[in-house]
């Protein structure tokens, strides 16, 4: 890496009343890449000095006026996030030492060894560089998991909040029961970034996507060559999530050697990897979803209900997004806000017809079906406004009715397609992949009309 | 344009003429020796005991031919600037003076054997380095590039007398604008 293509400069102010000094470190900065300049006294690094503008200042404690320590206040009022290290000569020591509980980084004694300074100001960069990055990514994580990201102001989401609030400062194992794409893993991350663990990590384990085989190795780990293949010995989620959260999400699909070993992990905060035969304590908050009707599976024998009740000690339920159609134009401004941006373009909003259309729609996917057809729309999308024509949803102008059965909805099915084939019997029998007789019958049967 | 050696109290005839060798390889420009009279006791500081390598800088300027050149001074004394202990050499970045000196570059300081073979190859590497700089390229953070910074005697050895790709680029650009 070369420092001419770094894309931030960093900058190093010099304050000496030595002009050769001044000179002499200005330079040898400069040749290493870095932007400096320099102030004879405290005056004129007091005019140069700007919030942010210096990142390292070499600061002379003896300077005429104003000395050094005093300056080193000064610039700590008006820059605190400046790193300041103390020039001193051999007899000033006493005063840079005293300058450094004061909150100076370091202090050089004039003459500096080379070597010393070069490192110094490379550990100050990286120190920075980090600390810049730790905030940085601090910030993206509470943005990610922040509350604000789940939207709505339907008394039933009101009450979703209340209950992470409550639950989420406690070591509680909380169940989050909703249909998919309800926001069930945004739920839980909003639960571990408001807990005293939200500097651990949050570790989610899609149950619904592991064999049987494969879920004691995924949540235990294994011992190299516990099994064929086991060439490294592997950590296991639970064991990855020690100190934080372990999220698992479609819980309701696991075997029952799992539900065992599950059970037994949450009683005893202890496990051994496969093939292993340590025992490795863990300390986990848990966190389960489902979109299962779960009691019913314990009724039926395929849940263990021991398990159920450890894991459905505070229960969260997501009201699917058909049953607060309310929050939908909230949620498509809410999305529309944040993706525009990203895709870059310059979308308004919603005209009036798209936005009957959009709170109409039964949403199956629910929030996660609508951000993707607010996307889609924005992507599509020719005028400033989304229009009807923008959105990815098949007319269905009564929507979807109360009554799910097959008879209901495919009657809804049938009227959209004979509407959007301008009631051409062949074509809507075509698509429909039934024969013209068959399509008149059901036509008679169900009272369709133009 | 060329580039001048300027011997500063400096007599191993041997090392300058490899050095000659080694510069005109390295950026490709006629090298030549500038037989100047040149004192070091106005740049010298009693009470370090050692010589101020930016009034040398000066004093090359003071004596440079007035034509498109670069001139190396080679000494042999302990150089220093003001903040700092000690240096190898100094160069004006963009400009037209730089300095080297073998005293820091010996084995022998350190307490080990002679090595006239190291001593050659690091004062060669020190001028390419110091000249580099006259050219407008700032240290470079590739290890093994010639731009490297080096502040111990053991690191020279570690970097090549290659300009690495990117500083390569920059010194043909720079030459051709002076």
């Amino acid at each position: 890496m070369n420092p001419k293509k770094d894309s931030r400069q960093v900058s190093i102010l010099v304050v000496d009343d030595e002009l050769s000094v001044r000179d002499s470190m200005t330079k040898w900065f400069v040749e290493d890449g870095y932007q400096a300049d320099s102030a004879a006294d405290a005056t004129e690094a007091l005019k140069k000095l700007k919030p942010g503008l210096w990142d390292i200042i070499f600061l002379d404690i003896k300077l005429p006026g104003m000395d050094g320590m005093e300056l080193q206040q000064r610039i700590k009022a008006i820059d605190p996030n400046a790193t300041i290290i103390m020039i001193t000569a051999y007899a000033s020591v006493d005063t840079a030492v005293k300058s450094l509980k004061e909150g100076a980084y370091d202090y050089v004694t004039k003459p500096v060894d080379p070597d010393y300074l070069s490192h110094m100001v490379a550990n100050v960069v990286k120190q920075k560089r980090l600390l810049s990055e730790n905030i940085q990514l601090r910030e993206q994580i509470q943005e990610l998991y922040e509350i604000d990201q789940i939207v709505g102001k339907n008394p039933a989401m009101l009450k979703v909040f209340d209950l992470i609030e409550t639950v989420a400062p406690t070591d509680t194992t909380v169940m989050i029961k909703g249909e998919s794409g309800t926001g069930k893993e945004l739920i839980a991350r909003a639960i571990h970034s408001k807990s005293s663990r939200r500097f651990f990590p949050i570790i989610t384990v899609n149950c619904g996507g592991l064999t049987e085989g494969l879920t004691e190795s995924e949540f235990f780990g294994h011992e190299k060559g516990a099994f064929t293949g086991a060439l490294y010995r592997r950590k296991g989620k639970f064991e990855m999530a020690d100190g934080g959260t372990i999220f698992l999400d479609e819980v309701g699909n696991i075997g029952a050697k799992a539900q065992t070993d599950l059970l037994r992990v949450i009683e005893t905060k202890q496990f051994t990897r496969v093939g292993g035969d340590e025992f490795i304590k863990v300390d986990f908050r848990l966190i389960c979803a489902t979109n299962r009707d779960l009691e019913l599976a314990v009724k039926e024998g395929t849940f263990r209900e021991d398990l159920y009740y450890r894991l459905n000690v505070f229960s969260i339920s997501i009201p699917p997004l058909r049953e607060r159609r309310s929050d939908i134009p909230l949620l498509c401004n809410y999305f529309l806000k944040k993706l525009a941006d990203s895709i870059n373009k310059s979308i308004t909003g919603f005209s009036s017809e798209a936005m009957e259309k959009l709170e109409a729609y039964h949403w199956p996917g629910n929030v996660r079906e609508l951000r993707n057809a607010v996307e889609r729309a924005i992507v599509v999308a020719k005028e400033s406004c989304i229009g009807v024509s923008d959105l990815p949803i098949p007319p269905c102008p009564e929507g979807i009715p109360d009554d799910q059965s097959l008879e209901a909805m495919e009657k809804v099915h049938i009227k959209s397609i004979l509407e959007q084939m301008g009631w051409n019997i062949t074509r809507t029998a075509e698509v429909l992949g039934i024969d013209r007789a068959t399509l008149y019958k059901k036509i008679e049967k169900y009272g369709l009309r133009k | 344009m060329r580039i001048y050696i300027l011997p500063i109290e400096f007599t191993d005839k041997n090392l300058l003429s490899s050095l000659l060798a080694a510069l005109r390889d390295a950026f490709g420009l006629p090298v030549m020796i500038l037989n100047r009279s040149f004192s070091l006791e106005g740049g010298r500081d009693p009470i370090r005991n050692q010589y101020n390598s930016t009034w040398i800088l000066s004093r090359i300027l003071e004596i440079a031919p007035d034509e498109d050149c670069k001139i190396l001074g080679v000494a042999a004394v302990d150089l220093y600037v003001p903040v700092l202990t000690y240096v190898f050499g100094e160069a004006q970045l963009t400009g037209k003076a730089a300095v080297v000196s073998t005293y820091r570059l010996r084995d022998e300081l350190y307490g080990l054997p002679k090595n006239p073979e190291k001593l050659k190859e690091r004062l060669e590497k020190e001028a390419i380095h110091e000249l580099g700089h006259t050219f407008g390229i700032i240290h470079c953070r590739e290890p093994e590039c010639i731009m490297y910074s080096t502040t111990y005697a053991e690191e020279i050895d570690f970097k090549s007398k290659n300009f690495c790709r990117v500083c390569s680029a920059l010194l043909e650009e720079n030459k051709k604008k002076s």
